[in-house]
């Protein structure tokens, strides 16, 4: 198992290579100047200078190694400085944004945690609430509860975020005046009076994306539940004499895991990645708001960092899939 | 001890229907058998003939809907097994009945250690801990003559063969010491030196243990080897029941006869073709009115079509004792 990782890792790098070739080449292709948000009073030849300032007058195989050289060597060097006070990293220059003028990974830094917080406990929720869904829903195929839990993920699957987003902003904080309409990310948890509001908005935001998860996880727990239900060994595990509990929640269950847990593992770099157009919508200031922004600005640096790191969750998570399968599964072995 | 004549088992009239969109299906039809400690029944008949849902039939194993089991009387000791509730069943299953299924390879849960699932039965039924549970397993693997069990007993499934597994299987179903041992078709999925292995087994622990076994199969070669008494289903019910050397002397039962011919002989002439039976077995969509065999039997007449013929004892022993037999044909030439 660990040689079978580590062979994966290193097969990974130069994956990772060619995919951040073509990221950067990608991105660099489109149209549009980092001057663009600049007014136009300024005079060109200051804004010359301040392309080259940036370093964005550069041809782009220059920027691209030097690109290359900080995110694998300045920026990871910083990070080990700040863990241990060393001074690895001396005066190299870091990946700077060239909306904001400050390192991209001081940006993504604070932006992070708001996506943590609010999409990863969407996801959690989504799961928590899609496995018992989808076992109850297979062991009691076609009763009432089932037909409803799929009417209800065939709605989270179709609705897109921003309808249900907006009928949540209006029947909840509008009507209801329950939740606020907007996420404000300056509110610091210090005691319980700010932690409940902390709850309050977030539910709106959490309780959308935890649909559209529930929705796509329940589907996936019941028809593995319900092809495992159907086999050998569920009619062995009965003949034994093992109570419904059992038979269900041990044999039928660590059996539909397997899938189930793949699938979840796979959708853990879309976390990171954020919900853009909910992040959007209730003004949670994240990594996905944060890389609209940065397209917006024609923030080449801050697009490609973003855009590279999701492709590195990608892989590692799928590589993470490949372990747990590995794990769960006792008939796989990786040599 | 109990009482050695009284029968562990003691099956009247059992009947079982499917519920389908296209209506019912009787699957099982008013059947009764016995069966007395220690004795193997072996109950014949194609696929589809309804033996298998027999059995499942007995226990509640069968999933209810679309199975429905609508009369009968199954007495295992002085229980009726049809009047418990769930939860009483599946105190019994395990406990005083074990199963052996047909594919080892599908029939062991991949993902669990077979330690794991020898020991479940044994600490639901036994009332072992979880260490005494672990012993035991190793003494049953050793039991079903799995070499270095110690060791094995910590494998998964995908780690035996074929053989292998089914002795894991026959270990587990063994674990509780049942008064009883339905074996459904346990050598159909295995190589033939394998088969005969297996049966071997099976006949020794049977000696050892004094369990009822009854041992399904389509097979009357391994019957001839294994059983005391022979049942032989077709459409659902019982249309012939002798002791073994009986069923393979005096066959009454045209059915019966024509499983026999099926037989391939290595002696004598080697004929050009196996010999078949006609036809298809019949899908039971009514409660029988004729007889089931009669579009497949040779010797079929008026009667067949307007009666469903009744086992009808043809020596002085009471019905599912002796040889019966339940055929129009037979009744009117009295052939024996």
């Amino acid at each position: 198992m660990l040689t079978f990782t580590l062979r994966r890792l290193l097969l990974a790098l130069p994956t990772l290579l060619f995919i951040s070739l073509i990221i950067f080449l990608l991105v660099d292709l489109a149209p549009g100047s980092p001057m663009s948000e600049i007014p136009l009073t300024v005079p060109p030849e200051v804004r010359q200078k301040m392309i080259e300032a940036l370093g964005a007058d550069q041809p782009v195989f220059v920027r691209y190694i030097l690109w290359l050289r900080q995110f694998f060597w300045v920026e990871p060097a910083t990070l080990i400085d700040g863990w241990f006070g060393l001074n690895l990293a001396g005066n190299e220059q870091r990946i700077l944004s060239w909306q904001s003028r400050s390192p991209v990974f001081t940006v993504i830094g604070q932006r992070i945690p708001q996506t943590l917080t609010v999409i990863g406990t969407a996801y959690l929720l989504g799961i928590a609430i899609a496995i018992p869904i989808g076992i109850y829903s297979a062991y009691r195929q076609y009763s009432f509860f089932d037909q409803l839990g799929t009417l209800v993920a065939m709605i989270g699957f179709s609705v897109p975020t921003f309808f249900s987003g907006t009928l949540f902003i209006i029947i909840f904080a509008v009507w209801l005046h329950w939740f606020p309409t907007k996420y404000d990310t300056t509110l610091l948890v210090t005691d319980w009076p700010s932690f409940v509001l902390q709850l309050k908005q977030m539910a709106m935001p959490v309780m959308v994306l935890a649909l559209a998860n529930a929705a796509a996880i329940s589907r996936y727990m019941r028809s593995s539940m319900l092809e495992n239900m159907g086999q050998d060994y569920v009619r062995t595990a009965r003949a034994k004499g093992m109570t419904e509990r059992v038979v269900v929640l041990k044999h039928v269950l660590r059996n539909s895991l397997i899938p189930v847990v793949t699938v979840i593992a796979l959708g853990i770099p879309s976390i990171f990645g954020g919900a853009i157009i909910t992040e959007n919508l209730f003004g949670v200031n994240g990594i996905g708001a944060a890389l609209i922004g940065a397209i917006h600005a024609n923030d080449l640096p801050m697009v490609q960092t973003l855009a590279f790191i999701f492709a590195v969750l990608i892989v590692v998570f799928n590589l993470i899939a490949d372990v747990l399968y590995g794990l769960l599964d006792p008939r796989i072995r990786y040599e | 001890m109990a009482d050695e004549a009284a029968p562990v088992l003691d099956v009247r009239g059992l009947t079982t229907v499917f519920h389908t969109r296209q209506g019912e299906i009787h699957a099982v039809n008013a059947v009764s058998f016995a069966l007395k400690r220690g004795e193997v029944l072996g109950v014949v008949g194609e696929s589809g003939s309804g033996k298998s849902v027999t059995m499942m039939s007995l226990v509640g194993l069968l999933p209810t809907p679309p199975a429905e089991v609508r009369a009968g009387q199954v007495m295992l000791g002085t229980r009726d097994l049809l009047q418990m509730s769930a939860k009483d069943l599946s105190d019994v299953r395990g406990a005083k009945v074990g199963f052996v299924f047909q594919d080892p390879m599908t029939s062991l849960n991949p993902v669990f250690t077979v330690e794991n699932q020898i020991c479940e039965p044994l600490t639901r039924h036994m009332g072992l801990s979880k260490a005494q549970a672990r012993a035991r397993s190793v003494e049953l693997l050793e039991l079903v003559g799995i070499p270095d069990a110690a060791k094995r007993v910590k494998y998964y499934p995908h780690q035996f063969s074929g053989g292998m597994r089914q002795r894991v299987m026959i270990a587990i179903a063994l674990a509780c010491e049942p008064d009883l041992l339905i074996a459904d078709e346990p050598t159909t999925a295995l190589d033939v030196t394998i088969q005969a292995q297996i049966i071997e087994l099976m006949k020794d622990l049977q000696k050892k243990l004094g369990m009822a076994i009854i041992w399904i199969t389509h097979d009357m070669g391994v019957i001839a080897g294994i059983a005391d008494r022979v049942m032989v289903m077709y459409g659902g019910q019982v249309v012939e029941h002798a002791p073994v050397d009986q069923i393979f002397h005096s066959p009454q039962h045209p059915y019966t006869r024509a499983l026999l011919r099926t037989i391939p002989t290595i002696t004598g002439k080697r004929e050009a073709r196996l010999s078949v039976i006609e036809g298809q077995p019949p899908i039971m969509a009514q409660a029988p009115k004729a007889c089931p065999f009669g579009a497949r039997c040779a010797h079929h007449f008026a009667r067949c079509d307007a009666e469903n013929p009744q086992r009808r004892p043809l020596d002085c022993l009471p019905l599912g004792q002796g040889h019966d037999v339940a055929c129009h044909w037979s009744a009117e030439v009295g052939y024996a």
